[in-house]
């Protein structure tokens, strides 16, 4: 290769006279390092100095997903709503809070309908959907998380289409029952399917990701309690939005003490946004019902659309949060090259 | 070697993580031949990109646009669904070799300051893939010659694979929507040819054949390198105890792995999900019980507040 230069100042440096040959060029004692790529630069000001790293022209380790926010995230926030929301139906059903009951069951069969929509919405080939019970795979969250659905979705459709109509109160019963055992793992496992990937901002975090989640899921299913039935029925739904925002929070905190310098992505950008209208949103909701959701019709049902929407904030703000972690290399880069560097102190 | 996995138990073993010296076998194949991959030795890569062409023509992976990138000579950018192969360009103000007075090195000032780093990238085909353990439809599957291959009439594109990855291989091809990766040639491989890049590569630099063999090659290689000076030089996803248990595709670099876009310290994501699953259980269980004493607490309806 030449390493002659032409520039407005004419010809600069010499052709070599010979062939280049591996391993026998060279001969630069200074030894200078070159850049050997660029920082990957965003619009916004990081809050601690960027760390120092390499990388290929500032482009991404990873291929980023390429999962629609609205079909992942709003089945992340759907799937949790009708999970935690039949375990709350079911414990309206055994202690005389009926139309809660009812209310949290129809909720959890939309919900569940509408995350089955959106997950084969989000399908590159939607007619293909029911390749996903061709097998049955515990090391794929996605196949494991299929087999939940399949076995979730009909007692949930079951307890509510039978408490509607007050056909067979037995059945009713057992699919109550059903879907109230099932519901845990289909808010839980959700978390496990966006750790279970190479998405900094998701694997790291997955210890304290499925208790974010059920937080997450146990804040919509008594906001939608709130929304949807009498005050005088929900008083353990105020309780429960309580409890599963200060889970939600705390395990948001020990998140991203956990993360490093990857919970950049849950404080910046889109996701940071959502975050903080999350906490803002689940504070306010589950402050509003506990003082006066049981008293006002219309403060409970405004208490209850705060809690729903800070829940599909938190998953949106998780989901956005992936994304920017994965495009950028930095975040990939980094804490690796930490590892590494961890591993060679270790005495062996 | 060679074991067949029928004599061996899969039971009480970690498949998820470390060393599995019999991946086919593991995978169900009866006797099956020794496991073949690639040996990339980016020191002799002269950036020609005949792997990519190769590539292109023989498995029909269709364009994908043309951008000018100013990227050295680079305006592929990456692996994706449509490039299997991807030539990596890296303009460096160094020389390639530390030692001056080494046999051959022209005296003249001014030249051989500066090296160009190519590197012809391609899938691992990771002894533990991510992609292919956490697919839902078990389109992706392991192949006898122990190579990760997706399944087109099965992928009902659910992206889960993509970013599994810790690579960014893997992707999902526009207007299809399914996943699409190299093969390794498995057609190829299948009537005893070797992979379409390998053929193609007129340096050498892209070696086709069995791993064990590769991997021995590539020590002498190493150690020859730094025997001119080229202090550089070292391999990549080479060694069974890394994170996804070593590369059925394996490199030698000549700088960090991440100047040319490969993650420093891969990690197959599976490797944890034992505890990503204990943690869901926990979780789940937490929620059913926390709920359950919420309501125990406030009681029948009537009895409390």
């Amino acid at each position: 290769m030449s390493t002659s230069d032409v520039g407005r100042e004419g010809i600069g440096g010499a052709r070599p006279g010979r062939e280049a040959m591996i391993g026998q060029g060279g001969h630069r004692p200074d030894g200078r390092r070159g850049r050997g790529g660029r920082r990957g630069r965003r619009g916004e000001r990081a809050m601690v100095p960027d760390a120092e790293f390499r990388s290929y022209y500032g482009k991404p380790i990873l291929n980023p997903p390429v999962w629609k926010a609205a079909d992942i995230a709003g089945y992340f926030f759907l799937g949790g709503l009708a999970g935690a929301g039949s375990v709350l139906a079911a414990g309206a059903h055994w202690t005389g809070r009926p139309a809660a009951a009812r209310a949290l069951k129809a909720s959890s069969l939309a919900a569940i309908s509408g995350s089955t929509a959106a997950l084969i919405h989000d399908l590159g080939r939607p007619g293909r959907f029911y390749n996903m019970l061709r097998v049955m795979k515990p090391t794929s969250p996605m196949s494991m998380g299929s087999w939940l659905l399949a076995a979730y979705g009909p007692l949930a459709g079951a307890a509510a289409v039978l408490d509607v109509t007050g056909l067979f109160p037995r059945l009713g019963h057992a699919a109550t029952a059903g879907a109230a055992a099932f519901g845990p793992g289909v808010a839980a496992y959700t978390a496990v399917l966006a750790a279970d990937t190479a998405v900094p901002a998701w694997h790291e975090g997955f210890r304290e990701l499925p208790f974010v989640f059920v937080g997450s899921a146990a804040i919509a299913a008594s906001g939608m309690a709130l929304v949807a039935a009498p005050p005088r029925e929900t008083a353990p739904m105020r309780t429960a939005a309580v409890c599963g925002a200060a889970l939600e929070l705390g395990a948001t905190k020990l998140m991203e003490r956990r993360l490093g310098m990857i919970a950049e992505n849950y404080r910046e950008g889109t996701g940071g946004r959502l975050m903080r209208a999350a906490q803002a949103l689940t504070v306010a909701g589950a402050a509003g019902g506990a003082l006066l959701g049981g008293r006002n019709r219309t403060a409970a049902a405004l208490a209850g659309a705060a809690l729903l929407a800070g829940s599909a904030c938190t998953r949106f703000g998780v989901f956005h949060a992936g994304m920017r972690s994965a495009e950028d290399p930095k975040y990939t880069v980094v804490p690796q090259r930490e590892r590494i560097r961890e591993r060679a102190a270790e005495p062996a | 070697m060679g074991r067949s996995g029928s004599d061996g138990t899969l039971v009480g073993r970690n498949l998820l993580a470390g060393p599995e010296p019999d991946v086919a076998g593991d995978a169900g194949h009866r006797d099956p031949p020794p496991r073949t991959g690639f040996f990339t030795d980016t020191s002799v890569c002269i950036g020609c990109k005949a792997c990519e062409v190769a590539c292109k023509e023989w498995n029909a992976v269709p364009e994908d646009g043309l951008e000018f990138t100013g990227m050295s000579y680079d305006n592929t950018q990456g692996l994706g669904a449509d490039t299997w192969r991807h030539v990596a360009f890296i303009e460096q103000d160094r020389p390639v070799s530390s030692r001056p007075e080494a046999e051959g090195v022209p005296s003249a000032e001014g030249d051989g300051g500066m090296r160009w780093l190519m590197a012809s990238d391609v899938c691992k085909h990771c002894t533990h893939a991510a992609c292919l353990d956490v697919c839902p439809t078990g389109s992706l599957f392991r192949t006898e010659f122990g190579t990760v291959v997706v399944q087109e009439d099965i992928c009902n594109g659910c992206g889960y694979c993509i970013p599994a990855c810790p690579y960014g291989v893997i992707d999902q091809r526009k207007g299809d929507g399914r996943a699409w990766k190299c093969t390794l040639c498995y057609d190829r491989l299948g009537a005893g040819m070797e992979p379409a890049c390998a053929k193609a590569c007129p340096t050498d630099s892209i070696q086709y054949g069995p791993l064990d063999e590769l991997r021995e090659r590539a020590a002498m290689r190493v150690e020859r390198l730094h025997g001119m000076g080229v202090e550089d030089a070292r391999l990549y996803g080479h060694d069974p105890e890394d994170g996804v248990g070593g590369d059925g595709a394996f490199f030698l670099l000549l700088d960090e792995p991440e100047v040319y876009g490969l993650p420093p310290d891969p990690v197959v994501t599976t490797r944890d999900l034992p505890s990503m699953w204990r943690h869901a259980g926990a979780a789940a269980a937490a929620l059913a019980g926390g709920l359950a004493a919420v309501f125990a607490v406030h009681g029948p309806r009537g009895g409390a507040r």
